[in-house]
């Protein structure tokens, strides 16, 4: 592999029994590049970072990581049983491999120090978050990985989260892979994204991916896409999903407009 | 006191002192029902412990971790809901334990002993077993206490920052068979999970720590035990589900106090 990337992503092929949900994918991460992954929900965004990181073995084709790249990861959901009783400074300690400096500043790049004597259980959604993204970054990591880190957010948490992950990244020169439902708020701090539905539907930066009719066809005209958003962001996964049962259900419209980019 | 007397506290403390740390593992990872079937299944180790003339100990731990390796690979096919897996493992592995016991008709086997316990009656032999054995769990469990919370907060984000998380799950199960396979002595098959979830249960009311919890948890059980062996000497009680009401009364006293809530 080119020493240049940190990830290589070759015909990838992932199936669960006759069910394939990653369908030759191709796709490199370099250093200091924020990648976003879109698409609508069981289009095999987590499966995707999931082989990334090493938890999923892939079906065919090859993953290459860099020899010795450090990855940091943000689960999509931590689910904490509540009769673990668990503060912020300790969750951070099971990480045994940081010193108490990393914790500090960790906590700090995230703006969450006053949060270190809390319980994990009190915390607000974005609060966790921030918690959960100190955590990745205590391996002083190379590719931060964040499955939906804007899960359980309200709208204007997010806009500054994604504002922080890009600013993590100046600070950290790390590179950033993530998944995302919401293309406009993540724009501004993508230099690449990457539309999947199983295949990837089209990639490239965001102005160019958000004016592509695969894009389009999945997600809607970027302003309609808003306010959909706007108007019932926390339950909407199954809007976003029914919008695009007509699709599935008319594999083969969805094939034409993807067959150019195979 | 009565040798029988010190015998019976100085076993039931050593179970307890090893149950606080395990049990609150298996009250955070939602264990409780896994730890039941493991238990059930000592009694088929007890069988098999004859019929080869095996240590009833080693019979029982080796079936323990047999059943639990079983449940694991079973619990990936997908073919039931663990729930359901786990409730046909644990009174089929019982049922067949009781049927075997029964076809050994050459020996004769104190099903009650087993069941419930014979606390009163644990010998010198048996108390080097509980704490041989307790000393090797809590040594371990010090050992791999971080990576144990680690892949007890999210598998995955411990795989990949560098756990074992398959081993760690495997050691996790093995101690608890291991505790079960010395509890059984003490409260007998049926009550051994109460054992090891009541103490860690009523401890989280008290804990701010993963830590605190489990000691907390340890020392609740030692006072359980000296409760309920006192009131089973007093009443004239079975001694094994009087340390398991003693315990329960420490978990309603605990819960019905107005305490401020905890970390």
């Amino acid at each position: 592999m080119s020493p240049a990337n940190l990830v290589e992503i070759t015909a990838l092929n992932i199936s669960f029994g006759s069910n394939s949900v990653i369908d030759n994918v191709s796709m490199t991460l370099k250093p200091g590049e924020i990648t976003t992954l879109i698409g609508p929900n069981g289009a095999g965004k987590t499966t995707l970072v999931k082989a990334v990181l090493g938890l999923l073995s892939p079906t065919s084709g090859t993953i290459r990581r860099a020899s010795t790249l450090r990855i940091g990861y943000m689960p999509q959901k931590l689910h904490i049983d509540t009769t673990f009783p668990l503060t912020v400074e300790r969750f951070l300690k099971t990480a045994a491999f940081a010193s108490i400096e990393d914790r500090c500043l960790a906590l700090q790049a995230v703006r969450a120090e006053h949060l270190l004597k809390q319980s994990v259980h009190s915390l607000s959604g974005g609060e966790m978050q921030r918690v959960l993204l100190a955590r990745a970054l205590l391996r002083k990591p190379e590719l931060l990985v964040l499955d939906e880190p804007a899960q359980g957010v309200d709208i204007n948490g997010q806009t500054e989260l994604y504002r922080l992950i890009a600013s993590i990244r100046d600070k950290y020169n790390c590179a950033v892979l993530m998944i995302s439902h919401d293309l406009h708020l993540v724009m501004a701090a993508t230099d690449q994204v990457i539309c999947l539905n199983h295949h990837i539907c089209c990639s490239g930066h965001p102005e160019q991916v958000s004016a592509d009719p695969s894009y389009i066809e999945l997600f809607g005209i970027p302003g309609a896409e808003n306010l959909a958003l706007y108007s019932h962001h926390h339950n909407h996964q199954h809007n976003n999903h029914g919008d695009i049962l007509p699709l599935s259900e008319e594999p083969e419209n969805d094939h034409s407009h993807c067959g150019g980019h195979h | 006191m009565p040798e029988f007397l010190l015998l019976a506290l100085l076993g039931g403390i050593g179970v307890a002192l090893v149950a606080g740390p395990l049990g609150s593992f298996v009250v955070w990872r939602r264990m409780a029902y896994f730890g039941d079937t493991l238990a059930h299944s000592a009694l088929l180790g007890i069988a098999v412990g004859v019929l080869f003339d095996i240590n009833f100990n080693l019979a029982v731990v080796s079936c323990c971790v047999i059943l639990a390796l079983i449940l694991v690979s079973l619990q990936r096919q997908r073919l039931v809901a663990t729930d359901t897996l786990l409730g046909i493992m644990a009174h089929s592995s019982l049922s067949l334990g009781l049927v075997a016991v029964a076809l050994l008709d050459d020996v004769r086997v104190d099903l009650m002993e087993y069941l419930f316990g014979d606390l009163l009656a644990i010998t010198p032999t048996d108390l080097l077993w509980i704490y041989a054995g307790g000393g090797v769990v809590m040594l371990l469990i010090w050992k791999l206490w971080n990576p144990l919370l680690a892949v007890t907060i999210n598998e995955e984000l411990a795989q990949v920052e560098g756990v074992p998380v398959a081993r760690i799950r495997l050691a996790l199960m093995l101690l608890i068979g291991v505790v079960i396979a010395i509890a059984m002595k003490v409260v007998g098959i049926l009550l051994i999970t109460s054992l090891l979830i009541i103490p860690a249960a009523s401890a989280r009311r008290l804990a701010s720590s993963p830590e605190q919890m489990a000691v907390i948890a340890s020392l609740l059980g030692v006072v359980a035990v000296i409760l309920g062996l006192s009131a089973s000497m007093q009443f004239d009680t079975p001694a094994g589900p009087s340390v398991v009401v003693a315990a329960l009364a420490q978990f309603l006293l605990l819960y019905s106090l107005p305490l401020r809530s905890a970390a």
